[in-house]
């Protein structure tokens, strides 16, 4: 039997990635990749603009083992919305952004073409910013189309502002396609309830942790250990959806409580100055740190310096940082409104309003060791068992499903 | 030749309610959750007694009536006995009308269903004591047979229950206990002079845990087929020990699955065969002579694949919270008080221990059923925080 042929739409891959989407994306395609499917990456990027570090990135491409395709004049339109162009400049690496109706528009167009030419079996979109593409490209050549939902509007809003522009173009992507991905059975609920998609027509896939690169990285804030402090951290975008400020309210509790722990607010996001200012108002910024975006070995090196990492995040499809810190030998707290809450048992796990029992997860598992030691090795071996696996034979199915 | 023997645990722990780090030093409370939950120890027990004790208590009084050969055997947990007179007083009424038959024999055990001998010898001498008070006391009855809690077993165990007087004892017939040897004879222990009742667990699984399972081979399990099994080991055997939880009729296995009907029509199964009859273990003990010494020198209990204590001390998590209980043995026996002495009891109890069991995915599952907590984390973070405020307590007091 010949190879199915996948063409794919993303939207970024590591290391040029400014979240989980791009993670995902590389680790699902590589492993597809090994089971036999050909791919074909498609993946917008504007290559005058971009920092130095892109020639590296362009000769990792290489790496991959399957073919990236990237489109570069036509999207552009970075440089024609204004406010979008002094937001990036402001934030380098946030390519999320609220006026990309346009690029999404033209990234469209550039599919239709693309789709002429190139000889695939399958279409496979990731997310919204994706899904028009795909559709274009399914209409052209009437091959399947697979709409992967690694995040919903319902998510990225926090459950509150819900831009109606983004949830009609992902409810358009999911019903045109011929299948559904979700990233989780929380994701599943979403998709089916808010957007009205038949359950039947959802497959669940878990993401998976890419264990192939060992993470290196040197412990940091060695003199805050040295001085005894323990350290709970936070990794994510701040934004109304990662629950930054949940984190703080439920680090106010802890440090009634107890002089030496120090939060670590790592991320950035629209959310910045509200963050810090929130931080004065409770009157803890002596014990709250906030390194701004970190990446590399640098962030592996912090989820090493932590004792106890925490995700509060509000919605999560997924949440890729808490297997992060397990691989880091971290153990973790998660939000029970997140998908990765459903592949971890040795995790803690709070709903994410509830601070209080937040605070007192923290405190309790501070003050016991054997806690702390039964979670972290559990921990760490249950994240060994999280692999792309699964979620690539789930796609190989449906790709067989569809071609037949 | 052979005779059934039914024996049926009945058991409810005390749980210990939500309890987060800062209610220590506030809240002294720690079994009294009210809620629509799980924790709730007055919902439970009232839950499990309208769906399994109540119809399954109804149920065996006729078949004690109607069947002259029919007998079966119960333990009871004094915190079970203590929460039915508490929530369910008609269910007591109709245990002790079951055993004002004069057919049922009632079992020895520890008060608090606890793991005193592993930890405190003199503790779990108290904690028999106090079982045997409490069965006198509501059921008029003096136990001659002891079994100890989820069943552990050990030569150690069986000198001191012979020590302490009692006839004979109950262990899992485990597998890597007996090697070749059938768990359908009665056997002696090792350095004592007291019958060893060994619990079938083949058969005795059929019922318990396989009764509904659609995967099995034998599914539907009829009473018919489990008859024809009980009389294949005639000439092979002299006791089968059926053993299981009680909450098995109607609770493990819900009335839908047929349990009830299977219970009823199984003695008239079995008695058909001329040879079979029913018996409670003392009268097991008079009838049959051990055959063997077996020599038990590791625990063994009725959980999990492994038959051991690890469902209950098998995590770091587990041992250091049952080694904080017991060292405070001393200090709270010092206070006498007897409120703070009864908390304490109350948090030997083996099912908190369980539920914070972090076991393997199929054994895991099993210990998810029976847990009342969403993890073992969660449960060992109720626990943590409530034993320490037990601790600052008893400091308290002693302090003064």
């Amino acid at each position: 039997m010949n190879n199915i042929r996948v063409l794919m739409f993303g939207w970024e891959l590591p290391p040029e990635n400014s979240g989980g989407l791009g993670v995902a994306c590389l680790g699902l395609s590589r492993k597809l990749n090994e089971n036999g499917v050909d791919i074909k990456f498609v993946v917008p990027r504007k290559k005058e603009s971009m920092r130095r570090s892109c020639f590296k990135l362009l000769s990792a491409s290489v790496n991959y083992n399957f073919e990236e395709i990237e489109f570069e004049s036509p999207m552009t339109p970075y440089i024609t919305a204004e406010k979008y162009e002094s937001v990036l400049k402001r934030e380098e690496s946030d390519i999320y952004g609220e006026n990309l109706f346009e690029e999404v528009a033209r990234y469209r167009e550039c599919a239709k073409k693309l789709a002429k030419y190139e000889k695939f079996d399958v279409i496979h979109a990731h997310d919204w910013l994706s899904f028009g593409a795909g559709v274009e490209a399914k209409k052209i050549t009437e091959k399947p189309l697979v709409a992967h939902v690694h995040a919903t509007e319902f998510d990225r809003g926090g459950g509150v502002n819900i831009d109606e522009r983004v949830y009609k173009r992902e409810r358009e992507g999911m019903e045109a396609a011929d299948k559904v991905i979700a990233v989780s059975h929380y994701t599943k609920g979403i998709v089916v309830e808010k957007y009205g998609i038949p359950e039947d027509k959802v497959e669940v896939a878990h993401n998976g942790v890419d264990l192939s690169e060992k993470p290196v990285g040197k412990e940091l804030l060695e003199s805050l250990k040295k001085a005894g402090k323990k350290i709970v951290l936070f990794v994510g975008r701040i934004t109304l959806q990662k629950g930054p400020d949940y984190f703080l309210e439920a680090a106010r509790e802890v440090i009634n409580c107890s002089d030496d722990i120090i939060f670590v607010v790592a991320g950035s996001g629209d959310m910045d100055r509200q963050i810090m200012r929130q931080a004065a108002e409770l009157g803890i910024t002596d014990r709250v740190l906030f390194p701004g975006f970190i990446r590399g070995d640098e962030l592996h090196g912090l989820y090493k310096a932590a004792d106890l990492f925490v995700m509060p995040s509000v919605s999560e499809p997924f949440g890729l940082t808490p297997l992060e810190s397990l691989v880091n030998g971290t153990p973790v707290l998660v939000s029970k409104q997140s998908g990765v809450s459903e592949v971890l048992t040795h995790a803690l796990k709070v709903d994410f309003w509830d601070t209080r029992d937040m605070a007192n997860k923290i405190l309790t598992f501070l003050n016991h060791r054997p806690l702390v030691d039964c979670l972290t090795e559990k921990g760490r071996q249950e994240v060994d068992q999280i692999t792309w696996d699964p979620a690539a034979n789930k796609c190989l199915e449906i790709y067989k499903s569809l071609t037949n | 030749m052979p005779s059934t023997c039914f024996y049926f645990q009945v058991h409810q722990p005390f749980r210990v309610k939500k309890y987060q780090y800062f209610d220590i030093g506030e809240d002294h409370n720690y079994f009294n959750e009210k809620g629509e939950n799980n924790l709730n120890n007055e919902r439970i027990m009232k839950k499990v007694a309208r769906k399994s004790y109540l119809p399954t208590n109804k149920l065996l009084l006729k078949l004690l009536k109607k069947y002259p050969e029919f007998k079966i055997t119960f333990s009871f947990s004094g915190v079970a006995l203590e929460q039915m007179e508490l929530y369910s007083p008609e269910t007591l009424k109709s245990f002790q009308k079951l055993v004002d038959t004069g057919k049922v024999e009632v079992l020895a055990e520890t008060y608090y269903h606890s793991l005193a001998f592993l930890y405190s010898k003199e503790e779990f001498e108290k904690q028999v004591k106090l079982h045997e008070e409490k069965i006198k006391e509501l059921f008029d009855y003096e136990p001659k047979i002891f079994r100890c809690t989820e069943l552990f077993y050990s030569n150690e165990l069986a000198q001191k229950v012979d020590q302490m007087g009692y006839d004979g004892i109950l262990a899992e017939g485990a597998d890597k206990v007996l090697g070749w040897r059938s768990p359908n004879f009665l056997y002696r222990p090792l350095g004592s002079d007291i019958d060893l009742f060994l619990k079938n667990y083949k058969l005795s699984d059929d019922i318990a845990f396989r009764f509904s399972a659609k995967h099995w081979k034998e599914h539907p399990l009829t009473a018919p087929k489990f008859a024809q099994w009980v009389s294949a080991i005639n000439g092979a055997g002299e006791v089968i020990n059926l053993f299981m939880d009680y909450e098995t009729f109607g609770e493990h296995q819900w009335k839908s699955t047929g349990i009830f009907d299977f219970l009823e029509a199984l003695p008239a199964e079995i008695l058909k065969h001329p040879d079979n009859d029913f018996l409670t273990l003392s009268e097991a003990s008079d009838r049959y002579s051990s055959v063997a010494e077996l020599d038990v020198p590791y625990f063994t209990s009725w959980a999990d694949k492994e038959r051991d204590l690890s469902a209950w001390m098998g995590n770091p998590m587990q041992r250091d919270l049952l080694s904080k209980v017991y060292d405070l043995e001393e200090d709270v026996l010092k206070t006498d008080d007897e409120e703070l002495i009864e908390k304490w009891r109350r948090l030997q109890t083996s099912d908190h221990f369980y539920y914070i069991s972090t076991k393997g995915l199929e054994d895991g599952t099993v210990h998810n059923y029976f847990s009342p907590y969403e993890s073992p984390y969660e449960a060992f973070i109720s626990y943590a925080n409530a034993l320490n405020d037990f601790q600052l307590e008893v400091k308290k007091i002693t302090k003064k």
